[in-house]
């Protein structure tokens, strides 16, 4: 082989250059998000439900989400009865973030780890995160 | 042992089927719990075929506008900004600039300099909904010109065909110009073009629009189809004009001079 000592010194930077984000993220994984949602409102709730079933509102609240819009803004209508039975407004700033009012711990925990931006806080007004220095002391108290 | 072509053919036949009728069968079973829910409007909305608005000039002094329009721009978090970005949803005009077309060399003082309260039409062939390219804009069966701000790109059609002036464009972030957020409603983003919506949002809840709560009687709001409506007494009981009735998009609100 002709130049055997640069073509090989050549290929062990390559190979270290086009391997280089994995690892340099070794040992360095980010941490499993952990959803809170132990906000005043929810604390207080008899039965502490969301609209529908865990599961499915981990998987389909985007959809519900988007379901919601179009049905309020489009066709006006206000009212969802869940597979529950309840009612419930159809109302991000009104229904949904009265309960979870702990956004930064309930909406972007997950969302910074997955890396989705949705840009519903551009125009909705995100919940004021005053409490959550209130529940902080109670965690830390209890 | 091989396999012939007809044995072929019929493996490969019955696994289309069984994979279409597995993938529908999945599909079914995951979207049930949306399917089965249901939405429906606020019983105590108000409702109506046709919503007007009459506005009795003859009542309103500009201390009453001020405080219409205040009322309005705090519900919905309508930016104070004060250059010739402003948006607003609802202000005063001079005789002269609100009924162009019925300007005479000389009329009365009084009408001359009088307040006339301008807002969004919601006209019944509105021409911002003709040219929006996305159906941001649309007309409700109710007769509202409302807008789905989650559509809106922002193109500014709407602005240059509406012949009202009824709609501004957020040039900027509006979220430091509003002075006092009202949480139970969103504010706008930069890019995107709002204007009045006879605010569907309170009559959803079976309240009357912001600014004729405020107005003590001067701005009635009501049901255009009904003949028995307010609107249409107040109609039938004074003379009334409309902005530029001469380019046909029917203007639902009226003015009494």
């Amino acid at each position: 082989m002709y130049d055997g000592g640069k073509i090989i010194t050549g290929l062990v930077v390559f190979v270290g250059l086009v391997t280089f984000p994995l690892w340099s993220n070794v040992g360095r994984a980010a941490k499993k998000p952990d959803p809170k949602i132990d906000t005043p409102v929810i604390q207080q709730l008899a039965e502490k439900k969301c609209i529908e079933p865990k599961a499915f509102m981990q998987a389909e609240h985007m959809k519900i989400l988007n379901d919601w819009r179009d049905s309020v803004v489009r066709d006006g209508n206000k009212l969802y009865v869940s597979s529950s039975g309840k009612t419930f407004n159809m109302s991000l700033q009104k229904e949904c973030m009265n309960c979870h009012s702990n956004k930064k711990k309930f909406c972007d925990e997950c969302h910074d780890y997955a890396d989705v931006k949705p840009y519903c806080w551009t125009c909705h007004i995100e919940p004021k995160e005053k409490e959550k220095v209130a529940w902080a002391s109670i965690e830390e108290n209890s | 042992m091989g396999i012939n072509r007809r044995e072929f053919l019929k493996i490969a036949g019955i696994s289309v089927v069984a994979g279409l009728g597995g993938a529908s069968a999945v599909d079914l079973l995951r979207r049930a719990p949306v399917e089965a829910s249901q939405v429906s409007p606020n019983p105590k909305a108000l409702t109506a075929k046709r919503w007007a608005m009459v506005i009795d000039t003859r009542k309103l002094t500009e201390t009453d506008c001020k405080r219409i329009i205040e009322a309005c721009h705090r519900t919905h978090n309508v930016p104070e900004i004060g250059t010739k970005q402003e948006v607003k949803w609802i202000w005063t005009e001079e005789y002269e600039h609100a009924f162009p077309d019925d300007m005479n060399k000389f009329i009365s003082d009084e009408v001359k300099h009088r307040p006339f309260l301008m807002l969004c039409n919601h006209c019944d062939e509105p021409a911002c909904v003709r040219v929006c390219p996305t159906k941001a804009t649309f007309k409700r069966a109710d007769g509202i010109v409302m807008m789905d701000m989650h559509r809106c790109i922002g193109c500014r059609f709407c602005m240059a065909a509406c012949p009202f002036g009824a709609r501004s464009f957020n040039f900027g972030d509006p979220r430091p110009y509003v002075k006092e957020e009202n949480r139970k409603y969103p504010t706008r983003m930069r890019g995107v073009v709002e204007k009045c919506t006879f605010c569907t949002e309170r009559l959803e809840e079976g309240l009357m629009p912001a600014c004729v709560e405020v107005s003590n009687g001067a701005l009635i709001f009501g049901d255009l189809d009904d003949p028995n409506s307010e609107v249409r007494k107040a109609l039938r009981e004074n003379y009334s004009i409309r902005r530029k009735p001469n380019l046909g998009t029917q203007p639902c609100v009226y003015y009494i001079v």
